[in-house]
């Protein structure tokens, strides 16, 4: 790992960035026999710029949306040179160019069942642009374009559950993950790469600029998602719920607390209600709670 | 007629971030370390080095004081302490 | 071999003889013969592709781009509105330099929508960056993929080529075509071998982001490479005769019966064999007419046009195609070779014609010549009915 590093140093992520850390325990889980192609975002402007690069594994950016349909034809090519079964192909990107502008292509390469692992590092906005609300943004989260006041109280919708839409397709695995997690997270790719097929693995992670924490929060903003139920962590092995992370549920309040992006909810107990009860639905969906 | 195109990351750089810390950096106190790695894991840039107990180290070239390293130690032995200098070398 | 074919098929067939170990389109009128039949060859195991069956146009381009970057060869086709839809791969493909080959069965462009034939699409995509060849007949859509292979992946060159048929017209149309055989194509169509691939073995990123300090020179790299496609054009179209004795000259146009010529049609495409009817017919009555057709659309052989052309004293430009609010994409071109120049025809007229599959008849070529006169116009529209036109808007 550090002598052959597959994730360089030298790279301008924001100091404490919630997707530089998950990107790096991916390609490190995933090894160096590793093709990874890139959505445009964050992760790709950070790491690639010419003329630097920070990936120690082949890589290719093409456009926003079509990662997964890059990665699509890298495995066809590895397969027709009878390379496939060697050479692992990740295709990853953003809450954004994943859930919205990229579920075509993603549902594509799902259904064809292409032996790829999709990465969704889900920071719930666009943040590279500007914090601008993507389909994956929670419920009243105040970002640039679903700002709070007074006749808003941020994004109105709830977050779009794209781990059930690849569930829904009937592929071999599917998982949750987060940044404040960092040895699950290694565990779930290395499963991941280990089953042939389609996979989807949807990491939370902070993002300290977007979010407004102090970049030393990381860890506990990422835990906390958690351990309301507001972010669950779990696996679908071929369809089934196979494994979640039980939790002893912590009021949603000090998760909000945390974070300036619902500061303008902290005076609104009727929002923090409704959150709330986003928490207690995953927690009874799921079965999170944690038995004494 | 070939121009800028792909980048072979042998032959990458990278930008010295080091240069970015103003406020604070890790200090690695090297007393109840336990080797459980998780700065190592966990650092954003992965500038964090070392293998024994109480010999693990940030390169202060790359470090940019984000202080993730000193809140996941469970032992505490990662301290943030006000920045002096910038880029020292190991 | 000499088979009677539909065009399709031709294709089909000749893409079986390059190998390309990936292949992925989405199907639309009227190309979808091409891949029915290519898909029907991998099944029958008489191609080993990998067949990838993609949920849009926009993945397709896609698929064959992640693939070419990993070092295979790769086709795909489409048409009209799947072109636009993969507009932005197709510059990226050509701006990542990926050697794609890619026929393009000429469709109208919506709204309103429309299956038939013109030239409406791949002109529309005339600045993307990669070569663009137009077939008169299916011999020649054939020989065209051909070439267009082993230009894209010379080392000088690895630029995309998008091979340009008219659609139904050649797609649908069934021609006695001599197929090359796979022995003479190996011949003159060596292995592809990439010069920057995806390969752990030697990593490389692809696709970075260049700041105002890169960005111009990569661009500039293209145009350059454009401007050197002109030569190599006539270099592979000899290495093309020398193996299966059929001569495309420069690959750059056509000269028919220009030399001596009073009025000359610049033309595109499979309208060209209707012109050539025409131009037979005048000459047999003692006129003076010729046809100049273009057969390179990009790199377009400014040169080349101002030799043939320079002493030709009227000269008639029909577009299968409009540039709606500004004169016509081929007449502009035509225009440009000559300005500033010391010789050049005294009248440049622009016509429009055969929007949306309307027929370009023997009759139409006559009017073209008839209304080339010291007066010039500028996309005179041919065949247009008044009767469907009025100044306001009602049911």
């Amino acid at each position: 790992m550090e002598n052959n590093p597959l994730f360089r140093s030298g790279h301008t992520a924001c100091a404490g960035c919630g997707q530089a850390i998950a990107a790096r325990l991916v390609i490190e889980a995933a090894g160096a026999n590793t093709i990874v192609a890139n959505n445009t975002g964050c992760l790709e402007v950070f790491t690639t710029k010419y003329p630097d690069s920070a990936w120690g594994v082949p890589w290719i950016h093409s456009l926003f949306e079509n990662s997964a349909a890059v990665a699509s034809g890298i495995e066809a090519a590895l397969t027709y040179l009878g390379k496939k079964d060697s050479i692992n192909v990740i295709a990853q990107g953003g809450d954004g160019s994943t859930g919205d502008i990229g579920l075509q292509a993603l549902s594509g390469m799902l259904e064809r069942g292409h032996d790829i692992l999709y990465i969704c590092y889900d920071n719930e906005a666009y943040m590279n642009t500007g914090v601008q609300r993507s389909g994956l943004t929670p419920f009243d989260t105040n970002t640039t374009t679903s700002p709070s006041g007074a006749s808003s109280s941020g994004n109105l919708r709830p977050k779009k559950p794209v781990p059930e839409i690849c569930n829904a397709h009937g592929i071999p695995y599917v998982a949750t993950a987060s940044a404040g997690f960092p040895q699950d997270l290694t565990r779930k790719v290395k499963k991941a790469i280990s089953i042939k097929g389609p996979k989807y693995i949807q990491v939370h992670v902070p993002c300290p600029l977007g979010w407004r924490h102090e970049s030393n929060q990381m860890l506990s903003v990422a835990k906390l998602a958690v351990d309301t139920g507001l972010y669950p962590l779990f696996e679908y092995e071929n369809g089934v719920l196979a494994n979640r992370r039980q939790i002893t549920p912590k009021p949603v309040e000090e998760y909000l607390k945390a974070q300036g992006r619902f500061k303008h909810l902290l005076n609104n107990p009727e929002e923090i209600k409704k959150i709330q009860a986003i928490a207690d639905n995953n927690i009874k969906k799921y079965n999170l709670r944690l038995e004494a | 007629m070939f121009g800028p195109l792909n980048v072979d990351p042998l032959k990458s750089k990278g930008v010295k971030t080091g240069s970015w810390r103003t406020l604070l950096r890790p200090h690695y106190l090297h007393k109840e370390c336990i080797a459980c790695r998780m700065c190592l894991m966990i650092c954003p840039e992965g500038c964090v080095h070392g293998k024994e107990k109480n010999a693990f180290w940030a390169d202060y070239n790359f470090c940019k004081g984000c202080g993730v390293c000193a809140d996941i130690c469970p032992k505490k032995d990662i301290v943030m302490v006000v920045e002096e200098s910038k880029g020292e070398e190991k | 071999m000499k088979e009677f074919v539909e065009g399709s098929h031709a294709i089909a067939e000749i893409i079986k003889t390059c190998q390309p170990g990936v292949i992925s389109a989405y199907p639309i009128t009227p190309q979808t013969h091409i891949v029915e039949d290519l898909a029907q060859l991998v099944a029958n195991r008489e191609l080993n592709s990998q067949f990838v069956n993609v949920e849009s146009e926009h993945s397709a381009a896609s698929v064959v781009l992640g693939a070419s970057a990993t070092g295979v060869r790769v086709y795909t086709a489409t048409s009209s509105q799947g072109l636009f839809y993969m507009q932005e791969v197709v510059f990226n493909i050509a701006g990542m330099r990926l050697p794609v080959v890619m026929t393009c069965a000429n469709r109208a462009i919506s709204a309103p929508i429309n299956i038939w034939n013109d030239q409406q699409d791949s002109i529309s995509l005339r600045d993307a960056g990669w070569i663009q060849i137009y077939a008169e007949d299916n011999q020649e859509a054939v020989d065209f993929h051909l070439l267009a292979y082993r230009l894209a992946e010379d080392k000088r060159v690895m630029l995309p080529v998008m091979v340009c048929m008219d659609g139904f017209i050649l797609t649908h149309g069934m021609e006695t075509i001599d197929m090359p055989e796979q022995a003479k194509v190996d011949k003159f169509l060596p292995k592809y071998q990439p010069l920057y691939k995806l390969d752990p073995v030697h990593p490389v990123s692809m696709g970075l982001l260049a700041d105002p300090d890169y960005y111009m020179e990569a661009r500039f790299a293209i145009q350059e490479t454009m401007k050197e496609s002109i030569s190599y054009l006539s270099e592979i179209s000899s290495e093309f005769n020398a193996v299966f004795g059929r001569d495309y000259k420069d690959l750059l146009v056509e000269e028919y019966y220009t030399k001596d010529a009073d009025k000359v049609i610049v033309a595109m495409g499979s309208v060209c064999g209707t012109i050539k009817e025409v131009v037979d017919e005048q000459r047999a009555k003692g006129k003076k007419v010729g046809l100049l057709r273009i057969i390179s659309f990009r790199p377009f052989p400014y040169a080349r046009i101002y030799e043939a052309l320079k002493d030709i004293p009227k000269v008639a430009v029909l577009d299968k195609s409009v540039s709606l609010g500004a004169y016509a994409p081929i007449a502009v071109e035509i225009k440009a070779a000559f300005y500033g120049k010391k010789k050049g025809p005294k009248v440049i007229s622009s016509f429009v014609a055969g929007l949306g599959g309307r027929d370009i008849t023997l009759d139409s070529v006559h009017e073209v010549f008839r209304r080339l006169n010291a007066k010039e116009v500028n996309s005179n529209f041919i065949d247009l009915k008044p009767e469907l036109l009025k100044e306001e808007y009602g049911e």
